[in-house]
């Protein structure tokens, strides 16, 4: 294929209007009915209304794969990191534990892992994901790298730090440009509290 | 006797609402459907595409529909989880009527209708035509829309017929015929990403409105700067360019500010003005008092943030203006209204690409529930009762005379006055919940227990249907074929999926049938919806909304039609006002000036903070359908109090607790959010619940004198800690008015 047609995925989380469209249409898709395996963090409600949808990132190198004792996470030729296989998943959980973005979840009624494979039913006929597709505000989009080069003002990365760990993603995340890595430190994670979007501080004027 | 025939627990024991979560056919996925049905979603405006799979006359799932314009596939949590109102367990399959101590019985349409007819002779004969009275919905399809009018006006003969858009578009209607003379979005939505700066003013969209969404985003993608208006910092506003925290009733002070700065800086269009408008100089005198400083003690922010959104609106070479019920739904919703759109007029960026502005219809068919003549005012193609000439034409198209067609009746509000004050005995409403969507649900309660007749045509037994004496069985949107007219005015086609389920009946055969027993028969002589649209066209012929040139065909080929379409060739007008051609006899546009006054209620010592109320993202109006599925009720179960950590501080409550929101009308308990992204002079409950946690208890029974839409965006509250209730209602299921 062309590189120019390739399809891929881009989160751009500043549009994210935390409707959970994404979620309740990927609990209807055909391979997982009615568990959805897409994931909306609400990020301090508190402080904001601000939302992250989160996918499975699948990368490169998929940490999740590397821990599993049962070699149950596979990948697909073109990229797609697929949720456990299930005659070999044990249940274990190392995966839910390793993976930086929190993505596999372990489902106790099944025994298994499951996670979001990217809608492989959907995209491997040249259908888009159904997240991506519903998504009413373009936080999530399956699109050509062309396209969002073209309409979109941020810069698509996929490398991320995590502390001493390095990890490319297949998906894409938006950022604003000069942007060139998405490096999370160990003092980012955990609680912080943000009067950016306090009302009251914004009615007091400059 | 419009009483409630057993108690309420009891009702939800039997009629719901109830969770439905699981798909007709199981959450299997080996089921192939025999058809996939390409039509809209019915629960907003926007009136998404969306493709309905179908399995045995029965809906089992969806499919996005990524060829429509609109939406391009893309829906909300609402249009997702739509097909789970089908094959629902509350589900009404026969008409029912009310047996004192038992309930509801089924009855026999043969019976049902007899009696519904016969209770209309009756009341009318004892007191006179006007004492019964119908109300519709801006849900129903534009031919469900024009079969209540006519059913109204020539069957029934009753002045009194209205409809819910009341609660929902009549201030932006209302303001839009004034300054230009038409009723509709001045512009398609592809216009908006083309749009160098754009207001949006009290407009939830990321909830209310969704897929409006990715216009907004790819505008500013494309440069645009982003203004918006509101009393809480919803998901847009979170990365606007300038968000307003606009205390709820100051909007006047926003705008008529901004036109001050934009004068001041000679930022208006004077030649066009000149050229294409009457009225500038009464706006310029109202206006000038409008210093930043005096505009900001009435919008309650900061003066700077007013010099700024005239800074971003004046100088833009294009702008679109949104607004919503945010600013509508005043006591002074027109007046709002006016002065937005004023500050459209003034730069002249109208009837271009990339320039104008449109009112987000909230209802399913708001635009073209409100054309059609189920208006109290109005008869079809937006046509005025009170012109002879309009009067003349529907008239002939009817075959009637002229003056057996009713004059003016009451509009949604004074109904229920009227109710109260004995003048209307009996009620007939179809596509509305007014137990949940009118403002002081006390009143209403009381209203409905007085009527001598009261008939709900319905699909779940809603809160209000619960006090009929005639329940008909009616049917869903896709248990029937029709057209509706999406937000901007673009007429569209929802396609027949599925058969209504057991003894239940397509809404128009229901009126069809009602019209023979009021010897109406001949008149209401249609084998199809298709025959209504056919009317339909002829009667809108010549008016505001022509919908002459448009048929289903042209629909479905060319993905909807924008009216007016007054011709067959005609390609239907993406855009009005190209070539500043405006409606009025005069072919300009009339500046409106507006002078801010109070809100019908303020605050005092003994009801100290602000109530707003508005929708969230997974329900639909009154919740009659999304309180139905399991879904959509676990995003949102319960109605919550949003209230700023500053003032909850005060008043000791802690996230979560349960609060009293109590006004001079009524109260709900709910769980407080405690959250900074609400002015600390306000809180906020949403209003798709009903009984104790209706947020309507606490809402003013106050109209705008000119639209008479109700205030529901202020009232005065108290609010305090309270312990939770343990009551029959509080202990019911949450979608069912319980709290958790």
């Amino acid at each position: 294929m062309n590189p120019a047609e390739v399809m891929e995925f881009f989160i751009d989380h500043s549009r994210c209007i935390g409707c959970r469209a994404c979620m309740q249409a990927c609990e209807e898709c055909d391979t997982h009915r009615g568990v959805s395996m897409i994931h909306l963090e609400t990020i301090m409600r508190a402080d904001s209304v601000q939302t992250a949808p989160q996918i499975c990132m699948h990368c490169e190198d998929p940490i999740c794969a590397q821990v599993c004792p049962a070699d149950a996470i596979k990948k697909t030729p073109d990229g797609i990191v697929q949720s456990s296989l299930k005659p070999r998943c044990i249940g274990c959980s190392n995966c839910v534990l390793a993976c930086p973005f929190g993505v596999p979840k372990y489902k106790a009624e099944i025994n298994q892992m499951m996670k979001c494979d990217m809608c492989y039913d959907r995209t491997s006929i040249g259908k888009r994901p159904m997240c991506a597709t519903v998504c009413p505000s373009g936080a999530l989009a399956f699109t050509t790298r062309d396209n969002i080069e073209r309409t979109r003002q941020g810069v698509a990365i996929r490398d991320w730090q995590f502390g001493g760990e390095t990890v490319r993603t297949k998906v894409n995340v938006l950022v604003p440009r000069g942007v060139e890595n998405i490096n999370v430190t160990i003092e980012q994670i955990g609680v912080t509290r943000t009067d950016e979007y306090d009302v009251a501080v914004l009615l007091q004027g400059d | 006797m419009a009483k409630l025939p057993i108690t309420i627990p009891e009702l939800v024991a039997e009629f719901g609402p109830t969770l439905n979560r699981i798909p007709a056919t199981g959450w299997n996925a080996d089921v192939e459907p025999d058809r996939l049905v390409k039509t809209h979603c019915c629960f907003c405006g926007q009136q998404c595409g969306i493709q309905l799979k179908v399995k045995d006359n029965r809906v089992i799932g969806f499919e996005p529909w990524e060829d429509f314009p609109f939406n391009q596939g893309r829906l909300c949590p609402k249009g997702v989880k739509r097909y789970m109102q089908d094959e629902h367990p509350d589900r009404l399959k026969a008409p029912l009527m009310r047996k004192a101590g038992a309930g509801f019985v089924s009855v026999s349409w043969e019976e049902a209708l007899d009696k519904v007819a016969g209770e209309i002779k009756r009341i009318q004969q004892t007191y006179g035509n006007d004492a019964f009275a119908l109300v519709g919905g801006a849900s129903l399809t534009n031919e469900k829309a024009y079969l209540m009018g006519k059913f109204a006006r020539v069957a029934v003969r009753t002045a009194n017929i209205d409809y819910n858009g009341r609660l929902c578009m009549v201030s932006a209607a209302a303001a839009s015929k004034k300054i230009f003379g038409i009723d509709r979005s001045a512009n398609p939505w592809s216009d908006i990403p083309l749009a160098q700066a754009i207001l949006v003013a009290g407009a939830n969209i990321a909830e209310c409105a969704p897929i409006t969404t990715e216009y907004l985003w790819q505008a500013r993608e494309n440069g645009a700067r982003l203004i918006v208006m509101d009393p809480r910092m919803t998901p847009i506003a979170r990365n606007a360019d300038l968000y307003i925290p606009v205390r709820s009733g100051g909007d006047i002070g926003v705008f008529n500010g901004m036109l001050h700065v934009m004068i001041e800086r000679g930022w208006i269009n004077r030649e066009f003005i000149d050229q294409h408008t009457t009225g500038w100089k009464q706006v310029e005198e109202v206006v000038r008092r409008y210093t930043p400083d005096y505009a900001s003690k009435i919008a309650g922010v900061p003066a700077s943030m007013i010099v700024k959104a005239a800074e971003i609106w004046g100088p833009a070479r294009s702008s679109f203006l949104l607004h919503a019920r945010g600013i509508e739904h005043h006591s002074k919703g027109v007046e709002n209204c006016l002065a937005a759109i004023n500050l459209v007029v003034a730069t002249g960026r109208i009837g271009r690409e990339g320039c104008g502005y449109a009112m987000i219809t909230g209802q399913g068919n708001g635009q073209g529930g409100r054309e059609q003549g189920q208006k109290c005012d109005q008869l079809p193609g937006a046509r005025e009762i009170e012109n002879p000439e309009h009067r003349k034409y529907i008239a002939e198209v009817w075959g009637v005379p002229e003056e057996s067609i009713p004059h003016k009746g009451l509009s949604m509000v004074p109904i229920f006055e009227a109710i109260h004050e004995g003048k209307i005995k009996g009620l007939m409403a179809i596509s509305c919940n007014p137990m949940v969507s009118l403002p002081n649900n006390a009143y209403v309660r009381e209203a409905y227990e007085k009527l001598e007749f009261f008939c709900q045509v319905d699909f779940f037994l809603s809160e209000s249907a619960r006090y009929a004496d005639v329940v008909l069985a009616g049917s869903l949107m896709e248990e029937d074929e029709g057209t509706t007219t999406n937000v901007e005015g673009r007429v569209i086609h929802h396609q027949k999926v599925i058969d209504p389920p057991g003894d239940a009946r397509a809404d128009w055969t229901i009126l069809c049938d009602l019209a023979a027993r009021l010897g109406a028969g001949d008149k209401f002589h249609y084998s199809s919806p298709k025959d209504i649209f056919e009317e339909l066209r002829v009667a809108s012929k010549g008016g505001v909304s022509d919908y002459y040139g448009i048929t289903w065909d042209r629909i479905d080929r060319e993905k909807g039609v924008f009216w007016p379409c007054p011709s067959a060739d005609h390609p239907g007008t993406l855009r009005l006002y190209e070539g500043n051609k405006f409606n009025h006899a005069d072919g300009k546009a009339h500046f409106q000036p507006v002078e801010w006054r109070p809100a019908a209620e303020e605050t005092d010592s003994e009801y100290p903070i602000i109530l707003t109320t508005g929708r969230v993202v997974s329900h639909y109006l009154s919740g009659t359908q999304t309180r139905r599925i399991g879904a959509l009720v676990d995003q949102y179960p319960q109605p919550l109090c949003e209230i700023h950590p500053v003032l909850a501080g005060k008043l000791g409550i802690a996230e979560g607790d349960f609060v009293k929101v109590e006004s001079r009308r009524g109260a709900v308990i709910v769980r407080a959010s405690v959250v900074k992204t609400i002015r600390p002079d306000t809180v906020f409950v949403p209003y798709h619940w009903p009984l104790d946690r209706a947020a309507n208890n606490m809402t003013v029974r106050a109209i705008d004198p000119v639209s008479n839409i109700p205030e529901y965006k202020i009232c005065a509250v108290r609010v305090s800690k309270v312990e939770a209730p343990h009551d029959a209602i509080a202990e019911l299921a949450m979608e069912a008015g319980g709290v958790r």
